[in-house]
């Protein structure tokens, strides 16, 4: 149990030891060798890496060099990345191999040439703040993503943790804090945006002796992996938030519902709740004052519905998460029955740096409608997958082209699909569509939770409006009949259009079907279902009557409507599809065109790819 | 399970659920969190420990099975000894894991997800979102991740275990 003194000297020092992990110009003798240990870099054996870091100082006996492991650094595809401070310097794709190299550069003062991140352009970079990646973000929730290591609690104090909760205990009444969220402008980020200062105004106000505060940590979204990252990055900075929401909707416990696919998430977390008890930061007279306030962990167990709020509730209940009927809403009658507040992981990231920095600070970033950033989970056919975080307002183009570096392998942007299964693909005419809710939600797409998959022209968008729809089919509760039969026809519907059998009556049914839905499903996940296929309708409705009347799938990617052919002049007979061809398809004599037998293809299209004279078709 | 006897097999399970009950008051909220637990030990919740949980919990087994057939992580049969597990989020599908999949079912020879090779090696399930966006395409067999994953490496996986558990 600490005081507010003692965490403050805790602060002091540990902030003067950790003040090469941020200011890169220091002149220090110290050296931290930072290590990403999120999941995408643990999957890549960053463990490992570690490991044998540790090993090789130890073994060489070199004074003055730490190694950390820290959440993601947002720049997933070149992982795992090791990053050297204060210098900065950033390493990129490394491997057990190089560790001795890192080490003896580290303690020489000088780099690993080889392992230097290259930005798009392909010249080297030697700073992380020099990758094209990094320069148009804006790291709020992210703050300490990649800076501490999320299993210290000292770390997370250094950099200004746990004092806005000391602030808000001693200085502030809840009416203030809700005044301070609410002129922030903050709305939530799990999808619907609704503003945060409101919904706390409402569960204070809400009648009941007992309430609660809930994290949604569920992230059904398939393809993105914000919350999950903020989690295993800087877990301490979602229970501060909470405990501070606590405080000002008057609530004594708090639940965080986290995936157990997420098991680095949930382990850092269990180690935070701990920690935080220790030092008296949860739990009875939250640093010595008169408030009391604790934290659980509930774990889901893989579905997409519980994401939705009153499924949530029904399943930490320990039942079917199948949603409830709105109203009464959770802030009157939520987790067993009490008014409870429940908030997405990245809305609650941003509750410490308004109390600090003040709400005029947080409404000044982003545009009229949209405060604030965003962080996205910047996935699909784009050369920088990752993690990123931009002011609301910047545009789609800026965030696939500047910041992830365009479309690998020449080909051309097609779409970008924000909102997951409840959102919509976005053409390239609406590249300069600024990102705020509003600006997404009248192009047919929503911000969502911030998954957003770029897409090239090789994707044909029937196959991907199926894709989704084969999604809600599978994640549909079965509650209610227009999303558990109408998904279903839906799907079939897109199936029989993949396989060459539809009709063009058949894309018109799709249209009554998908606005018949949307009007009658009980809670968001069936009223957006359709939008995967309303947005590719609006946009790419040629492709659907192409299909249909032409048994042609432009993308090549509708296996049935595809042949996979080599063109006997551009093929120089290299063999290389030969050898490639999982099914042994394809025959040929060298220096000779080769040919492939249709009997016998899957069409997995491995040898499309790996012909270096584009001479194979799909 | 060792034993070829099915009694002891049906006791063991018992067993180790009762020891994961001790750990939760008997209340009726702690069922998915209790199916958790049993579903990390066995790898799927095995017939003996619903009726364990059913009698402590004092709730039916239809609730229990309602339970456990609406979450995706809770299965009803045992994996095989190498699972295979099959991204099937969108960040893979964009990437090319239909292939991936299709590929799988292909030389398994089975159709569904969950079910098992007639010798018990392999079966597979289809995932969504490992959280190694950055290596799409991402197949996983046990614990071990296969990121930047072609058909062939799937291909030269499967060949290597089926060879090494003939052994
Ligand atoms: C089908 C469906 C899935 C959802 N999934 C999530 C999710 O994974 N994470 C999340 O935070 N919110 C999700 N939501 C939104 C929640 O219902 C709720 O609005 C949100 O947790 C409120 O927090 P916020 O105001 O901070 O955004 C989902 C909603 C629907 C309809
Ligand atoms: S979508 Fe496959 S790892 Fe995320």
């Amino acid at each position: 149990m600490k005081t507010i003194e003692e965490i403050n000297q805790i602060r002091e020092a540990k902030r003067k030891e950790l003040d090469l992990r941020v200011n890169t110009g220091l002149d220090s003798r110290e050296k931290h060798i930072l290590v990403c240990r999120g999941t995408g870099c643990t999957s890549s054996k960053s463990p490992k890496i570690i490991e044998e870091l540790r090993r090789i100082i130890e073994e060489k006996n070199i004074p003055n060099v730490r190694v950390i492991q820290t959440g993601c650094f947002g720049l997933c595809s070149k992982g795992p990345i090791v990053i050297v401070r204060p210098e900065e310097t950033f390493y990129s794709h490394v491997k057990v191999e190089d560790c001795e190299a890192i080490v003896d550069a580290v303690a020489n003062g000088t780099k690993v040439d080889r392992l230097l991140a290259k930005d798009i352009d392909g010249s080297v970079v030697e700073r992380l703040n020099d990758l094209t990646f990094y320069k148009k973000q804006k790291r709020i929730a992210l703050q300490n993503c990649g800076v501490i290591d999320p299993e210290e609690i000292d770390e997370y104090i250094a950099f200004d943790g746990y004092k806005a909760l000391s602030k808000v205990l001693t200085e502030m009444t809840p009416d203030s804090v809700i005044e301070e969220i609410s002129n922030s402008g903050l709305r939530g980020r799990g999808g619907a945006g609704f503003p945060m200062g409101k919904k706390w105004a409402f569960v204070k106000m809400a009648q009941g002796d007992q309430k609660y505060v809930v994290c949604n940590a569920d992230e059904g979204d398939p393809g993105a992996f914000m919350d999950r990252s903020i989690l295993e990055g800087d877990p301490h900075c979602i229970l501060e938030a909470m405990t501070i929401a606590g405080f000002s909707v008057g609530a004594n416990q708090g639940y965080i519902y986290v995936r157990a696919e997420y098991p680095i998430a949930v382990q850092r977390l269990k180690i935070a709740i701990n920690q935080a008890r220790e030092y008296g930061l949860l739990g009875e007279n939250i640093l010595g004052t008169d408030f009391s306030f604790d934290i659980d962990i509930r774990l889901g167990a893989g579905a997409f519905v519980c994401g939705e709020e009153t499924a949530l509730l029904e399943s930490i209940e320990g039942k079917r998460g199948q949603p409830r009927i709105k109203p009464p809403y959770p802030a009157n009658v939520g987790l067993y029955g009490k008014p409870t507040l429940i908030n997405n992981v990245e809305t609650y990231a941003n509750v410490t740096k308004i109390i600090l920095n003040g709400a005029e600070w947080y409404a000044s970033i982003g545009t009229e409608t949209s405060k604030g950033t965003k962080v996205f989970a910047l996935g699909g056919n784009v050369v920088n997958v990752g993690l990123v975080e931009v002011p609301m307002g910047t545009t789609l183009r800026e965030i696939v082209f500047d910041i992830g570096g365009g479309i690998p392998n020449g080909r051309q942007f097609k779409a970008a699909q924000t909102g997951g299964p409840s959102g919509g693909c976005i053409p390239a005419e609406h590249l300069d569509t600024p990102i705020d809710y509003e600006s997404l939600a009248k192009i047919g797409s929503m911000m969502g939770s911030g998954g957003l998959i770029v897409m090239d022209d090789s994707k044909c968008m029937v196959d991907i409006a199926k894709f989704y729809l084969d999604f809600t089919v599978s994640e549909s509760c079965g509650k209610c009949t227009p999303c558990r039969i109408g998904t279903k026809r839906m799907h079939e519907i897109l199936t029989k259009i993949c396989e060459g059998n539809g009709t063009i009556e058949d894309v018109e049914k799709l249209d009554v079907l998908a606005n018949g839905i949307k009007k009658t499903a009980i809670c968001g996940l069936g009223q957006s279902a359709p939008n995967p296929v309303l947005s590719t309708l609006k946009y790419f409705r040629d492709e659907y009557v192409e299909h249909v009347s032409e048994q042609k799938c432009r993308a090549g990617s509708c296996k049935a409507l595809a042949n996979i052919v080599i063109d006997p002049e551009k093929c120089k007979g290299c063999g290389l599809c030969k050898r490639n061809c999982p099914v042994n398809a394809i025959t040929g004599e060298i220096k000779q065109p080769h040919v492939i037998d249709q009997s016998i293809c899957i069409k997995c299209g491995t040898c499309v790819d790996k012909c270096p004279f584009k001479a194979i078709s799909k | 399970m060792e034993s070829n006897c099915g009694n002891c097999a049906a006791l063991k399970v018992q067993e180790e659920t009762l020891k994961i009950l001790e750990n939760y008051p008997r209340e009726k909220d702690k069922l998915v969190a209790i199916l958790n637990d049993v579903q990390e030990r066995f790898g799927y919740v095995p017939q003996q420990a619903q009726e364990e949980i059913s009698k402590y919990l004092n709730v039916p087994m239809a609730e229990i099975y309602g339970v456990i057939t609406f979450y995706s992580r809770f299965t009803l049969k045992p994996k095989g000894k190498y699972n295979i597990s099959v991204c099937m989020g969108t960040a893979c599908f964009v990437k090319g894991s239909q292939a991936i999949l299709d590929r799988v079912k292909d030389r398994l020879k089975i159709e569904k997800a969950g079910d098992v090779t007639a010798d018990g090696k392999f079966s597979y399930d289809d995932v969504r979102c490992v959280g190694a966006c950055g290596l799409a395409p991402v197949f996983m067999i046990n614990d071990e991740v296969y990121g930047n994953a072609t058909v062939k490496m799937l291909d030269e996986a499967i060949d290597k275990y089926s060879k090494e558990s003939e052994e």
